[in-house]
């Protein structure tokens, strides 16, 4: 197990393994097909001030090697997920979850916030500045460096977790808005969330999602979310959570190579439920055949030389 | 829910682009008539959500359309082909609810997931009537296999080429029934909703991300609250269904 861990703003992670947000719900169903507590931990559905129902159906489509969502941040809102989830994702769940935050003012990035620093089983703060399905919010925090900032100070004014910021890819210069976080107190950064994308039927000869575009996520994105990682761990100190179509154990060291300090595997976990357990369970023979011997010795190690 | 590799023991063509696979394998995980597996296909990303038409222990079968890429290439498997499935998906139809005349209504593909549920009420000691509707002879399947269940079978067709001309509701019309349970198009949900006499059970489809819960890409809004149809459905119970006013393009 030491050959995995590696320590995540303060807190040790028994293995880097972070299922994303909105890709394990709260880990109920997976719990049913494997003990969920061999992961790092996981990062549960994005958490708003409100309830929301998020868009019309249909808002999934297949692509080559990925898929689009455009699900809307559908959750049952922060002061149920508070009442009602946490208490039963303990029941499956021992170790420290990752809260995932979206909002759509600074205000309700506060806010919820503040209501989740609050509770115990929380070990760190997600805030997702870069969801691509919402109107008026979200992604737009996250596509510009003073606003990202905003949202990171006003976080870290009420809360004593790490707090975490999630970033866009669909942005020209994800380093500069990686820095502003960081300047602004921000505890680690995770990236990459979705590429805004979309799928035309031809049969209807109109997108396939209702919402026309969504976010693309799935193996096809992994050299994307590798150069960012990449370049973002060139410029900032902090930690980086590193994520976007990562598969195999393979793809988890090539994304700590370029930076990671750990990996979140998403869209991956919608095909194979069991995704998380097989890396987990592959990575040590992987690892001795690159001649790793401590995954935390790895860290960055694209960059040496 | 249980990941299963199921195997390819036969993958028939039995009407126009409808196939009838039998897969051998773990059905344990299958425990109601309606229920759905996931298929992993080679060189598809998502995977492809099918119903269960029948299954007992050790085999199962599907009969589904080919629409898309995905059940082009189901229809091309061979005996002896490994499928990874997740098995066991959805809720499934309550046959608990039938009452001794149930009624089951299939459109086109729709028509698989109530044969098992006709086996389960026959078995239960009740005389369901079966009313399958297509579009043209050439797309009609299963009328044999609901009558030697024992089942009155009524089929019609849109364009009136074999059985009686016209929709399943002309049928419903002149029926007594005392529940009813139904899978197909929506519009044809539509159309018998404005129709139907007691309760019933509608099994509803929609573009899944995961099948199992996890994504809430094929989320509803019902009267009882959000659900999703690939975990709290596909089956949705008549009293609390939303019908909305446009039909999905």
């Amino acid at each position: 197990m030491r050959r995995l861990s590696v320590n995540l703003c303060g807190t040790s992670l028994d293995n880097p393994i972070i299922p994303a947000s909105g890709t394990f719900g709260y880990g109920y169903e997976f719990a049913e097909l494997y003990d969920i507590n061999i992961l790092g931990t996981f990062s549960f559905k994005g958490t708003t001030r409100e309830p929301r129902f998020g868009n019309p159906t249909p808002r999934i489509a297949e692509c080559t090697a990925g898929m689009i969502n455009a699900v809307g941040l559908q959750n049952p809102g922060v002061e149920k997920v508070i009442s009602e989830e946490l208490p039963k994702m303990k029941r499956v769940f021992n170790k420290k979850v990752m809260a995932n935050v979206s909002g759509f003012s600074v205000e309700d990035y506060a806010y919820t916030c503040e209501r989740l620093d609050h509770c115990d089983e929380v070990g760190w703060l997600e805030v997702n500045v870069s969801c691509p399905n919402v109107h008026g919010g979200g992604m737009s925090f996250g596509t510009e460096p003073k606003a990202a900032a905003e949202v990171t100070k006003a976080v870290k004014a009420v809360t004593k977790k790490p707090v975490i910021i999630k970033l866009s890819p669909n942005v020209t210069d994800i380093v500069s808005i990686a820095k502003a976080c960081e300047d602004a107190g921000a505890d680690g950064i995770s990236l990459i969330n979705t590429l805004l994308g979309m799928r035309i039927d031809l049969r209807t000869k109109k997108p396939v999602i209702a919402n026309k575009m969504g976010g693309f996520s799935g193996a096809a994105i992994l050299p994307v979310a590798l150069r960012m990682v990449y370049q973002v761990y060139e410029a900032v100190k902090i930690p980086i959570v590193g994520m976007g179509g990562v598969s195999c154990a393979k793809d988890v060291i090539e994304m700590m190579l370029a930076g990671a300090t750990a990996v979140e595997v998403g869209a991956q976990n919608l095909v194979e439920p069991l995704a998380c357990k097989y890396i987990i369970e592959e990575l040590p023979a992987v690892m001795d055949k690159y001649g790793i011997k401590n995954l935390t010795d790895i860290i960055g190690g694209a960059h040496n030389g | 829910m249980k990941e299963v590799i199921y195997k390819v023991v036969s993958n028939q063509k039995i009407a126009r682009d409808v196939y009838k696979m039998i897969l051998s394998g773990d059905t344990s995980a299958i425990t109601a008539p309606g229920q759905f597996v996931n298929l992993k296909l080679d060189g598809f990303y998502l995977r492809r959500p099918i119903s269960v038409c029948d299954c007992e222990p050790g085999h199962l079968t599907l009969i589904y359309k080919v629409v898309g890429g995905g059940t082009e290439l189901m229809s091309t498997l061979l005996p002896g082909t490994e499928i990874n499935a997740l098995s066991g998906l959805g809720n499934g139809y309550n046959t608990d609810k039938s009452g001794d005349r149930p009624l089951l209504v299939g459109g086109g593909v729709g028509v698989p997931p109530l044969y098992k549920l006709c086996r389960e009420l026959v078995a239960k000691g009740v005389k369901p009537s079966v009313v399958m509707g297509f579009n043209s002879k050439d797309d009609v399947f299963y009328e044999q296999e609901f009558k030697a269940l024992g089942a009155d079978v009524y089929v019609a067709t849109a364009d009136g080429s074999y059985g009686e001309k016209g929709f399943v509701t002309d049928i419903i019309k002149r029926l007594h029934y005392t529940f009813f349970y139904t899978c197909g198009p929506e519009p044809m949900f539509r159309a018998m909703s404005g129709v139907m006499k007691t309760p019933g059970q509608y099994s509803f489809e929609e573009r899944m991300g995961c099948g199992f819960g996890a994504c809430m890409g094929c989320s509803c809004k019902t009267l009882t609250g959000n659900k999703r149809i690939c975990r709290e459905g596909p089956v949705m119970n008549s009293e609390e269904i939303i019908w909305e006013k446009e039909v999905k393009g």
